[in-house]
């Protein structure tokens, strides 16, 4: 039996005529951080998009914890998006609630805990992303790197079993950087949790990846695809080698 | 000093340049020349060059361009450190005029488009209201995800924060109505009956229709930049991929505060309105008090007043709906938000107009 948490079959994404990815297929394994790489306008944040159900795919289908995503009904897809959480690039924090209101939401829409434990799991998310004391804080009053992190707490409010990342590095200092991928492979190794993670910073990509595959502007398709070590030692063509090697021969 | 002095010596042109070549336009004689002349090659010299900036890498780019064009060898001497690069750099982008020209869209084609884009709009906004309509009124008999904090902070926005500008401005207009309405009936001596055209005005029609202008001004344009912002913030995206049902959530708060308050806010804006007229009326056309309240009493009617505020209630629905789908469908970047705040108060103030035709013409048939 396999242990895929996702499963793209022949998936295809775009917008109307504009083709950005075509017969794409891959695997995101339990426990995997697995990483979609590629250069600026690749698709990859698209194929995020369509993973969490924003938009559909043009073509092909895929399953998500042994579920066509697609084919599900509203029951199904509800159930579905409660296992999985996403951190945006900006937080998506909601501005008029406080970081304890933005993290219990999810709690509060999906779970029948009173208010209580709630506060409690807020507070103890918060702790797992070094934000303690930090509940009444409005996403105004906190910096980019806070906000990332408080947005990572709501996203593991429901203990999901994926969660997607756009761009976390984006707009990071290194040191807040370098933290957050730190707190990332923590949060994989001790809540066994699967993360995907789009982004192309090469430092994030060789710290923190178990697995990966490359989306090709060019071509459309994926080139390549495993540990990024790995495909660094073996690069299938110049463009993979040029990105992973920051254009450097 | 000239910075630029150039000669031409057999098919070679000679550039020499001196001193600083700073803020220069295009020397136009030069390039005159090189189109004129039967030039093969061209020497620039810079070794007294001392200052340049953007215009002298201008001047030079522009003479790499003429000389790949006519053949031209260009050799220069002593060019400053860095401008040889910036000039590759420059050259190896073609320019807009070199690239593939757009492809010509043809008129049955433009046509075609528009026809498609109005049909997917007319189609998504119906789409949009039908369903926030079922879950406004299918909301009065379930549980929604609806935080009872976000109703009542659109409640108080919608309501006590709107009225000091409503009344002043229902005060105003029953404050011209009345004044334009005495010009005509001071003529016949029939003043008095200003206080009743004063009355049935406000309350029939122009309290609703004066409280909608300002609400959709005000109320819906401040729904549409909100959730417009949050589109742009990705807040929309959180929502939908945490499984939350963004009509319940953001929608329907904004449309039930509307809808309760804009019945509230036309009540009170009839009665600011009417003492406007009555302050016309005592002050200005020296109507006893007692007989302007009289003839605005007996002018009263519930059936215009149950009008006006069926008028308000359907403009509840137009502006929170109107607001909400514009900042839904706000783009990602801030000039959409912008575009988005203005088609929701126009879009808002077109349709009321649209609508109160429609009641109009409806109860004028069934004789209300």
């Amino acid at each position: 039996m396999t242990n895929a948490v996702i499963k793209a079959k022949n998936l295809s994404i775009g917008y109307g005529k504009k083709v950005l990815l075509q017969n794409a297929d891959f695997e995101v394994k339990k426990g995997d951080i697995f990483i979609i790489m590629g250069g600026s306008g690749c698709g990859k944040s698209s194929l995020l998009k369509v993973l969490t159900g924003l938009m559909p795919p043009l073509n092909g289908s895929f399953d998500l914890l042994g579920l066509d995503f697609n084919t599900s009904n509203a029951v199904q897809k509800e159930a579905l998006r409660q296992k999985t959480g996403i951190l945006y690039q900006s937080g998506a924090l909601f501005s008029s609630m406080t970081l304890k209101e933005n993290i219990a939401l999810p709690l509060n829409q999906y779970s029948d805990y009173n208010q209580k434990t709630i506060d409690e799991l807020v507070a103890l998310k918060l702790a797992l992303v070094g934000l303690s004391g930090y509940e009444d804080y409005y996403p105004s009053e906190i910096s980019g790197g806070m906000k990332k992190r408080a947005g990572l707490a709501r996203a593991l409010a429901l203990d999901p079993e994926i969660v997607y990342f756009d761009e976390p590095s984006a707009g990071l200092d290194p040191v807040s950087s370098a933290r957050l991928d730190e707190l990332m492979i923590e949060i994989n190794k001790n809540l066994n949790t699967t993360l995907v993670v789009v982004t192309h910073e090469l430092q994030s990509i060789f710290a923190i990846a178990s697995n990966s595959i490359y989306l090709d502007a060019t071509t459309k398709t994926i080139t390549a695809s495993g540990n990024p070590h790995d495909i660094l030692k073996n690069p299938p063509n110049e463009r993979v080698k040029q990105f992973l090697l920051r254009g450097k021969d | 000093m000239e910075t630029m002095k150039f000669d031409i010596k057999g098919d070679a042109l000679n550039i020499y340049l001196v001193g600083d070549f700073v803020k220069q336009d295009l020397p136009q004689a030069l390039f005159e020349q090189i189109n004129a002349q039967k030039i093969t090659k061209i020497l620039i010299d810079s070794s007294l060059l001392e200052k340049w900036d953007s215009s002298f890498l201008v001047m030079l780019y522009e003479l790499y361009q003429k000389a790949s064009q006519k053949n031209i060898v260009i050799k220069a001497s002593k060019l400053p450190n860095g401008v040889e690069a910036l000039i590759k750099l420059a050259l190896s982008v073609p320019r807009a005029s070199e690239l593939a020209p757009a492809p010509r869209i043809g008129f049955l084609e433009k046509a075609g488009d528009l026809t498609i884009r109005v049909y997917q709009t007319i189609r998504k906004t119906t789409k949009f209201t039908l369903h926030n309509l079922r879950i406004f009124f299918s909301s009065f008999l379930r549980r929604t995800t609806t935080r009872d904090v976000d109703f009542l902070f659109a409640l108080q926005d919608c309501g006590p924060k709107a009225l000091p500008i409503v009344l002043l401005i229902s005060f105003m207009v029953g404050l011209i109505l009345a004044f334009v309405g005495a010009v005509q009936l001071q003529m016949f001596g029939a003043e008095v009956y200003v206080a009743s055209l004063v009355t049935i005005g406000m309350t029939r029609i122009m309290g609703a229709i004066m409280v909608g202008i300002i609400m959709a001004g005000r109320t819906g344009a401040s729904f549409a930049a909100t959730i417009g912002t949050m589109q742009v913030n990705e807040e929309i995206d959180a929502l939908k991929t945490m499984g939350i049902n963004v009509s319940e959530f953001l929608v329907l708060p904004r449309l039930k505060a509307l809808v309760v308050t804009m019945p509230l806010l036309t009540m009170l804006a009839d009665f600011a309105g009417i003492l406007g007229g009555a302050a016309v009326g005592i002050l200005a056309l020296n109507i006893p008090y007692s007989e302007f309240f009289k003839y605005a009493y007996n002018a009263w009617f519930l059936k215009h007043f149950l009008v006006g505020l069926f008028h308000a209630f359907v403009f509840g629905f137009i502006i929170a709906l109107s607001g909400c789908y514009f900042g839904i469908n706000c783009g990602r970047d801030a000039d959409s938000v912008g575009k988005s705040t203005t088609s929701a108060v126009v879009y808002s103030i077109v349709w009321m107009i649209i609508a109160t035709g429609l009641i109009t013409f409806c109860f004028q048939r069934m004789g209300i």
